[in-house]
């Protein structure tokens, strides 16, 4: 693994199976009485939060508090950087109160980048959205969510998604979602298929590792995984798209298109959901939709992935049971290892 | 009378020869010149060229001398062999009447290290809407005649239409930023592969080229001359190629960092690389090479746009867009033009010297370097080679993105109507 993670791109297939075999173990702690796990005790983590974005903050939250950091939330609203300061200030001076690690969600694509390549600091940074760029994590989850149902919780370990088609739906153009699950599932070996109006493709779509579509009618029948993505009532003011109805029409997802869909086909969405835009109550609410799930497997993936970068060359207690655990062996990693008593 | 012999100099990388330079003007030009009563200045190997013009600087006087001033814009000119500018308009207040480009006129003058020539708004405070009293601003001391809302584009076709109607009277030129406003709103780069990738808003080559074709179609229309701003695409490059075989009056400029820089460079987010019209791809600069090769581009022009260190040191779309050029602007053009075979230094003289100052209608500058002209010129060291370091600029500002790159040549010695601005290397 990386020091930072910035993009989905820059993970290779097997950091990535290792991220998500290690949100299995961490997901077993979901279950259990005590959810705690002592790795990150002592480290000092700040989700540095340019945007509004209540769940992504949330989730980053419960996964430092599971694996026991300590969590510094600033939000840049009411702060000083609405008086002016820089990015560059801002990130000085958190690390200057010793932080460890930096969470950032940020409305300029490329932020979290220029944190992690200027020399502006020495914490390790994690992308939690940036502008229409990337959300890694976001795709980690949406992938883990889709090797658990496609290919199973136990059976998944170790694998990837090699041969599984995968269907993206909606506003791609404004979508660092989209970005970064074309990334990611093309490194775990899925094909996966953009469907979008035209005007909400970005130019030079071509090059990307995935095929595009205009018809989604003709995509659902041999969809493994239907992914609907979040369409603002907006772009319609910015001719995107005629009316709301129409998109809806062409592009939404109602209960006669998802039975077009293989019988183990599952319908996921980010969130938030627009309902009656890109997906139907119907639809939302069925048991083929991964949306709630989405939100729990991330916890576990945002803390697989603080894991690894903060602690992932040591168990992830070392301290214990440290006798009969040493580092290394592969016991240490599980998660009854693991366990704070 | 002062005197000085320039000795063995490749005159336009002609064959070597010397070149006496007596008071403001060139005595005579031979070989064997007599170095009695003159200061003398060993050449041998170094291309002699007449000083060069550039058609777009921003000096930032007045209004934002925290990332340049007159004086230390022409002082970055003449250590880039530049011996006179094209001030841009897009100062505060805004060079839109004869007091403020006669005040910018006049500090160049004074400061005596390269001559500014203000180029005057088109439209009052830039936006727009009514035409600045472009007539006033060429009967001025400042005599301007090139006129320019550049940073933005004059985009309204009825305004654009008259003001090239206008100038016609006093022979002056609109200098067009071309950039359709509609197509380009929250544009952060060039729109293409990268863009898609990054996920930063796309500046389509499009929006730069149907301002182009509307532009010389009404230039034609009203007889007038039109010049491109910082053509920076292979289909604007189309489009002037056209308009000019039609004989019409177009000519068009583009910028060193077009020539070299690719839009790939954007992926590291760096905000040095952010100008504008933004970097392109490689197809794009190959095609710019071969314009400014063939003449279908008639000139370099830097667009030297300083900013202050904190509007570049942040992430990309909060930071400003431009460049920093004069300094480094012939050595840009030796490795792409010279080096690369496209241009020999007598077609680097045409393209930085004497056609800047034809569009321009400067008088005095972009002349042969003959008996009796004007001593203007620059002496440049073609065989130095070494990586660019910020640090020696003259220029208050530092956003080059040229830092740490190896490139070729070094200008000694300018001299500005006979006076050395420049010696070895260093302001006089």
């Amino acid at each position: 693994m990386q020091r930072h993670l910035i993009s989905a791109a820059d993970l290779t297939r097997d950091d990535a199976v290792l991220v998500l075999d290690t949100a299995e173990e961490m997901s077993r702690v979901a279950d259990r009485p005590i959810k705690k796990l002592p790795t990150l005790r002592g480290r000092t983590v700040v989700n540095l939060f340019f945007e509004d974005s209540t769940r992504t903050r949330i989730s980053f939250e419960a996964a430092e508090k599971r694996l026991s950091a300590d969590v510094i939330n600033f939000t840049a609203k009411g702060s000083s950087v609405s008086k002016g300061e820089s990015l560059k200030d801002t990130a000085q001076t958190l690390e200057a109160m010793g932080v460890d690690a930096v969470v950032i969600r940020h409305h300029a694509s490329g932020a979290p980048y220029r944190l992690a390549n200027s020399g502006w600091i020495d914490a390790a940074v994690i992308n939690a959205g940036d502008g229409t760029h990337q959300h890694p994590t976001q795709a980690l989850l949406d992938a883990f969510t889709m090797r658990r149902r496609l290919v199973g919780r136990d059976a998944g370990l170790g694998q990837d998604l090699t041969g599984r088609r995968i269907t993206i739906v909606g506003d791609v153009l404004h979508s660092r979602v989209a970005r970064s699950n074309v990334d990611l599932l093309h490194t775990l070996g899925a094909d996966v298929v953009l469907v979008a109006p035209p005007t909400l493709l970005p130019v030079g779509v071509g090059s990307w590792p995935c095929e595009v579509a205009y018809d989604l009618d003709g995509v659902l029948p041999k969809s493994d995984a239907v992914m609907m993505l979040r369409v603002q009532r907006e772009r319609m003011n910015a001719a995107f798209f005629p009316t709301e109805r129409e998109y809806a029409r062409r592009y939404g997802l109602n209960g006669d298109r998802m039975a077009k869909m293989p019988e183990h086909a599952v319908v996921m969405h980010p969130g938030p959901m627009v309902r009656g835009m890109e997906i139907t109550a119907e639809v939302a609410d069925s048991d083929r939709c991964t949306v709630v799930e989405q939100v729990s497997n991330g916890v576990s993936i945002r803390m697989a992935v603080l894991y690894l970068l903060l602690g992932g060359n040591e168990p992830a207690a070392p301290h214990t049971r440290p006798a009969s655990h040493p580092a290394g062996e592969t016991a240490a990693h599980t998660p009854d290892a693991a366990e704070e008593k | 009378m002062s005197k000085t012999l320039i000795r063995g100099a490749k005159v336009l990388g002609g064959e070597p020869g010397d070149v006496l330079i007596a008071g403001e003007t060139i005595e005579a030009v031979g070989t064997g010149l007599s170095a009695e009563g003159a200061e003398t200045v060993e050449a041998a190997g170094k291309v002699l060229l007449p000083g060069l013009v550039d058609l777009h600087t921003h000096l930032r006087e007045p209004g934002r001398e925290d990332s340049e001033t007159v004086l230390t814009g022409t002082r970055a000119a003449a250590l880039g062999g530049y011996t006179a500018v094209h001030a841009m308009a897009n100062t505060f207040p805004v060079a839109d009447t004869a007091g403020v480009v006669e005040q910018v006129w006049r500090l160049g003058r004074e400061y005596g290290y390269c001559d500014v020539q203000p180029v005057g708004a088109v439209t009052v405070g830039l936006k727009g809407a009514k035409l600045a009293e472009l007539g006033a601003m060429h009967d001025s001391a400042a005599g301007v005649t090139v006129f320019s809302d550049d940073g933005k584009c004059v985009d309204d076709a009825v305004i654009m239409r008259r003001a090239l109607e206008y100038v016609k009277a006093f022979d002056g030129v609109v200098a067009q930023h071309a950039q359709e406003p509609r197509l380009t709103e929250g544009a952060q780069m060039n729109e293409g592969v990268v863009s898609a990738e990054l996920g930063l808003g796309g500046w389509p080559a499009v929006a730069e080229e149907s301002i182009i074709a509307r532009d010389v179609l009404l230039a034609a229309h009203v007889g007038s001359r039109v010049h491109i701003c910082h053509l920076s695409t292979a289909g604007s490059v189309e489009i002037v190629r056209w308009a000019k075989s039609k004989g019409w009056n177009v000519t068009a400029e583009v910028t060193p960092h077009h020539l070299l820089l690719t839009d790939d460079l954007v992926r590291s987010y760096n905000p040095v690389y952010k100008v504008n019209p933004p970097l392109r791809t490689a197809t794009d600069v190959m095609a710019l090479r071969e314009a400014l090769a063939d003449g279908t581009i008639d000139c370099v022009a830097t667009d030297h746009a300083p900013h202050p260190h904190e509007d570049k040191d942040c992430e990309w779309a909060a930071a400003a867009m431009g460049m920093v050029g004069l300094e480094t602007a012939l050595s840009v053009v030796q490795e792409t033009m010279v080096d690369s075979g496209l241009l020999d230094w007598a077609g680097v003289a045409d393209r930085m010297a004497y056609r800047p100052a034809a569009i321009g209608r400067l008088r005095g500058h972009g002349r042969p370097v003959a008996a009796g002209e004007p001593a203007n010129l620059t002496l440049v060291e073609t065989g130095y080679r070494a990586p660019v370091d910020p640090a020696g600029f003259a220029s208050r500002s530092r956003n080059t993105p040229y830092e740490g790159r190896e490139l070729p040549g070094r200008v000694t010695h300018t001299w500005l109507r006979g006076r050395a601005t420049v010696v070895e290397g260093k302001l006089a």
